[in-house]
């Protein structure tokens, strides 16, 4: 660690020269992205840590410092994993079509499922939650799931795609075949090791009067909005395109690489054990005994 | 004209000179004033609902005046004071129960019947419970709803 600072110092004009180029290109610099180098790489074929980000956003603290606590993060991993050895919690994103099915203490005996597309995911730890949408006999419908809830009883992925945005919270306001899916929907099996499909659908919105000012947060999966001028100058009054040049912004809402790796490297076994059964649950799954024909 | 769209910045835009304010959209809150839709199949509801007229909220039955899900309501629909229950709500809920696009109402009369025969969007299983709750052994049975409900999520 020593030598690595020093080595650091040494460099630190050359140091300060790369960073401002980075800063400066025009792709989005995230300090976190860079993280493939050789001595992160786990070995025998596993994962690389920066898939397990993707893959287990939850797994990671929240970056606010006065929410930091060692312990009790270390806890709630344990705990998570624990949970997860019961249920198989799938990798999902925003933008995947989900079923979900909770034992519902209101309707003792009988399991309640809802279908939908998960419109958005935030929290960590055990306190992370999904929300899911559908459209059920002409009536937009939203539940929010908690993922490490100890009533769920089941959690599918139906399909398995990204959107084009962080959030979908503009389909509350799009027309509603955009979120209309079927109940009775059949899971779609993706192949193994293909990476995650984006679907680059465009919706179209209803007219206002709408929940948020969507002609100001720059949606990708929106059609183009069909609003008087006056909106588009108060949306670029409003925009603030240097943001993301604010490393310091950037450094204090997403958790260190280094920190990352360590706290991945700590459930990197079993989040790897766990793997190996859901692969061989999904091969028993996918593989379909031959009849015999007459 | 000029002025009427100068003070009408905020609300719903102006059409054929009819201005009304909508105060309750932001808070999503059911209290005094609040439109309501109505969900089941009676013939008054119905029909306020077709001629464009929804349903306002003019008193909730309880000590906060903020109507919740599964809550007593008087409203003013048609001309006339009917009772209603809320069975579905455009804020946020807690975790499992389901938060809907529209706020939702079902007409009952004094005894807890409802007035309709169906209900045609889809319930939240919590107000089995709730309703089950509010009913007392010698006043309304609120749980007749539930049995002329259609689905429940």
């Amino acid at each position: 660690m020593l030598s690595f600072i020093s080595k650091k110092s040494n460099s630190i004009a050359s140091n300060t020269r790369n960073f401002l180029r980075h800063s400066t290109s025009s792709q989005a610099l995230k300090p976190t992205e860079e993280v493939n180098s050789s001595n992160n790489k786990p070995k025998d074929g596993r994962k690389s840590y920066a898939e397990f980000r993707h893959i287990y956003p939850e797994f990671l603290p929240d970056p606010k410092i006065e929410f930091r606590n060692s312990i009790r993060e270390k806890l709630e991993r344990s705990d998570m994993i624990a949970r997860r050895t019961l249920i198989d919690i799938p990798e999902f994103y925003v933008g995947t079509i989900m079923a979900v099915t909770v034992s519902d203490k209101h309707t003792p005996g009988k399991p309640l499922r809802f279908v939908g597309i998960c419109i958005k995911r935030e929290g960590c730890g055990l306190r992370s939650t999904f929300i899911l949408r559908n459209v059920v006999d002409h009536q937009g419908v939203e539940v929010m799931y908690e993922l490490y809830d100890p009533t769920i009883q089941k959690i599918e992925v139906l399909r398995l795609e990204k959107r084009l945005d962080d959030e979908l919270l503009y389909l509350r306001d799009s027309l509603s075949e955009f979120s209309t899916f079927d109940s009775n929907m059949e899971a779609e099996i993706l192949a193994e090791g293909t990476p995650v499909p984006v679907n680059p659908i465009k919706v179209q919105l209803k007219p206002r009067p709408w929940l948020e000012r969507w002609e100001r947060k720059n949606l990708k999966g929106v059609e183009k909005i069909d609003l008087p001028e006056k909106f588009f100058k108060r949306a670029a009054e409003l925009a603030k395109p240097y943001e993301k040049y604010d490393l310091m912004k950037q450094y204090m809402g997403t958790i260190p690489e280094e920190e990352q790796n360590e706290i991945f490297a700590e459930i990197q076994s079993q989040l790897h054990k766990l793997e190996v059964t859901r692969k061989k649950m999904k091969r028993k799954r996918t593989f379909v005994k031959p009849t015999k024909l007459a | 004209m000029l002025m009427n769209s100068g003070i009408l910045n905020g609300s719903r835009s102006v059409s054929n000179g009819l201005k009304y304010f909508h105060t309750s959209s932001c808070c999503r809150e059911i209290q005094k004033m609040t439109k309501l839709r109505v969900v089941d199949n009676s013939e008054i509801g119905k029909r306020a609902m077709a001629e464009g007229k929804p349903p306002k909220c003019i008193h909730v039955y309880n000590k906060t005046g903020i109507g919740k899900i599964g809550d007593k309501v008087l409203v003013a629909i048609k001309g006339e004071k009917k009772k209603g229950i809320l069975v579905g709500l455009k804020q946020n809920q807690k975790t499992k129960v389901p938060k809907f696009d529209s706020n939702n109402l079902v007409l009952i009369d004094e005894s807890g019947t409802p007035v309709g025969t169906r209900i045609h969007v889809p319930i939240p299983t919590i107000l089995r419970t709730i309703l089950k709750e509010k009913t007392q052994s010698k006043g309304a049975d609120y749980t007749k709803i539930l049995a002329i409900a259609s689905k429940f999520v």
